[in-house]
């Protein structure tokens, strides 16, 4: 009852728009993390490093003097880099998918380490014209405003392009390569080139996001991106299991889609400052993430297996 | 008339210098003229469907070469050989992509062997083509251009995957048991289909099968494989008089085995 007592509706309520915000932009990197995961069928975990890549660029120009939407561009080709790199480990060199990431991923972080020249840089928001940043969203209306304008911007664009381009011949051909090698490669698919591509995109994506959360919390930190891709996933996840059935058969599905996963992030977020808001030990958030993600991931699985079940017994 | 295929004394060895060390092909030799449909039988091993897969290009041979059109593949990646092939599966999960559209599996197969750009993955005039085609097989697919491929029957792909082989006129069609799958009547259908696309568009085509009534009774040569080796090949006229007692009785004066192989001597 204490505990009860001592909740403050109101901060609850003040900590949303911040929620709300943070939740789109990294609805960005759910979008990246759904092409490999959902559109490629590869599980790619070199999110957790390609966000603090984009982050780490991303501020680094900034204090150099780039302008913050520039700099945003090289954020994204940062992010590009690192798919790369994890698609030539997978289709060159023949490494296992996970492991590609991870080996990535890893190396990343001293290559982030390397860009800042130590573990965290900030750039302030007094010193220069962020695009985003959580002290627009407290400052005043206007400019909160101006943060969910942007964001929201960011996203919808996002959406459109990924729409148009997965509907191109080569956004067709990745999506076959996702969905059954042997097909593609049939029909006259690489599936190594589209698999680099893929990755490439992804991860792009991935570091734009990361150099936008940058600005958005005024630093980039080379731990930035841990567990980046359980939020991904989350996202992916409640975004199918909530909205999924309306997505469903519609014209413009995919958009429809590719949007669900974006609300699947902002819902994310807004779950988890209900839990700070609770008080809940936030030391044990990753580990709700992660189960969050493990039940939603074994719903469908464990569904198939007690139809079957039915079907022998009936 | 032109050589449409030439293989030429192949050979590969599956796992060379381990216990599983299999020599799959033995020196396959094949020619085949434009035109030709030629039916392949051959036990279990036989090295039927390797020989396919060698001419696709899974991976690389051993030793010998494959020319199709008089050109030289035997280098040529899987994806690169697709231009100059048409290919249809003994599983019909192979040869689709079950989580795009029919039209847009149908738009993929017809950009097969060009390049992949940022231009639209099927327009509006392709959409009014496929369904005239789909219209052909006589399946009601027509109305379903949007539907997943994935909430199809077996037979109902393996048509649509007959569809998309031959849709660019390939050089040469290569059918690995793609009935063999389906039921009875769903296989008869599949086959008449196969037949009717063959003719149709004159394609030379090679069609491996158990059957050995279908093999007699399609196309205009049969060859029967054993141990890697084509080691009868028999055309025009005196194809038409075979029966499948001849084909048992030329199998085992050939090997000097039994035809051991209760599916064949069943069907
Ligand atoms: N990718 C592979 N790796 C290892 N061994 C293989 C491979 N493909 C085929 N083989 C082996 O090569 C031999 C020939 O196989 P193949 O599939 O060509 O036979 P088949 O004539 O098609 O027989 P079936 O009628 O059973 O389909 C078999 O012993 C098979 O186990
Ligand atoms: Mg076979």
């Amino acid at each position: 009852m204490a505990i009860l007592m001592s909740l403050d509706p109101m901060a609850l309520l003040r900590s949303m728009p911040g929620a709300f915000a943070q939740g789109l932009v990294w609805g960005l990197m759910a979008l990246g993390v759904y092409i490999t995961f959902r559109l490629l069928d590869f599980a790619d975990l070199t999110v957790d490093g390609s966000l603090a890549t984009g982050g780490a660029v991303a501020v680094m120009l900034i204090r150099g003097g780039m302008n913050p939407w520039s700099a945003l561009i090289f954020a994204f080709i940062a992010g590009m880099a690192a798919g790369f790199v994890t698609g030539m480990l997978h289709t060159a060199l023949g490494i296992p998918g996970i492991l590609a990431g991870i080996l990535t991923q890893i190396s990343l972080y001293s290559v982030n380490l390397n860009i800042m020249g130590r573990s965290n840089q900030a750039v302030s928001v007094d010193k220069y014209p962020l695009v985003i940043s959580l002290r627009y969203i407290s400052d005043s209306t206007g400019t909160r405003i101006q943060v969910f304008t942007t964001s929201i911007l960011f996203c919808v664009v996002t959406v459109a392009i990924l729409y148009w381009y997965f509907g191109t011949e080569q956004g067709h051909a990745i999506r076959a390569t996702g969905c059954n090698q042997q097909m593609a490669r049939a029909q006259g698919i690489s599936t190594n080139f589209h698999t680099v591509l893929a990755l490439m995109l992804s991860n792009g994506l991935v570091g734009l996001s990361g150099g936008l959360y940058a600005q958005f919390q005024g630093a980039a930190d080379v731990n930035m991106g841990r567990g980046a891709i359980v939020i991904g996933l989350a996202a992916v996840i409640i975004g199918e299991v909530v909205f999924g059935k309306l997505c469903a058969g519609k014209h413009f599905a995919f958009a429809y889609t590719l949007l669900s996963v974006i609300a699947g992030a902002i819902i994310y977020y807004i779950v988890m400052n209900i839990v700070l808001w609770l008080k809940l030990p936030s030391d044990d958030l990753k580990l709700f993430s992660a189960i969050i993600v493990a039940v939603f991931l074994a719903i469908p699985y464990l569904k198939t297996r007690y139809k079957g079940k039915e079907r022998a017994h009936g | 008339m032109a050589e449409m295929l030439k293989i030429d004394n192949i050979h590969k060895t599956f796992h060379p210098g381990t216990i599983n060390e299999k020599h799959a092909l033995n020196g396959v030799c094949l020619s085949l003229d434009e035109g030709d449909f030629v039916t392949v039988i051959g036990g279990n091993g036989a090295g039927k469907s390797t020989t396919l897969n060698a001419v696709a290009g899974l991976w690389p041979i051993d030793s010998g070469k494959i020319f199709i059109g008089g050109d030289d593949v035997t280098r040529l990646s899987e994806h690169k050989r697709a231009r100059y092939l048409g290919r249809v599966f003994q599983d019909p999960m192979t040869g689709t992509a079950t989580t795009m559209s029919i039209e847009e599996n149908m738009a993929i197969a017809a950009r097969r062997g060009e390049s992949r750009g940022l231009s639209w993955g099927i327009t509006k005039k392709e959409r009014g083509e496929y369904r005239r085609m789909l219209a052909t097989l006589d399946l009601g697919l027509e109305d379903r251009l949007a539907s997943k491929v994935g909430l199809l029957s077996g037979g109902q792909r393996q048509a649509i995957t007959l569809l998309m082989a031959a849709i660019k006129k390939p050089r040469l069609l290569l059918l690995d048991e793609h009935t063999a799958a389906l039921d009875p009547k769903t296989a008869a259908k599949v086959l008449e289909i196969s037949d009717r696309i063959i003719a149709e568009n004159h394609l030379t085509a090679m069609m491996v099968t158990h059957n050995m009534k279908d093999a007699i009774a399609h196309g205009n040569r049969l060859i029967m494989m054993h141990e890697g080796k084509v080691i009868l090949d028999i055309r025009g006229e005196e194809k038409k008089k075979l029966t499948v007692e001849d084909l048992l009785h030329q199998f085992e004066k050939v090997s000097g085995e039994e035809f051991a192989n209760d599916k064949a001597l069943l069907s």
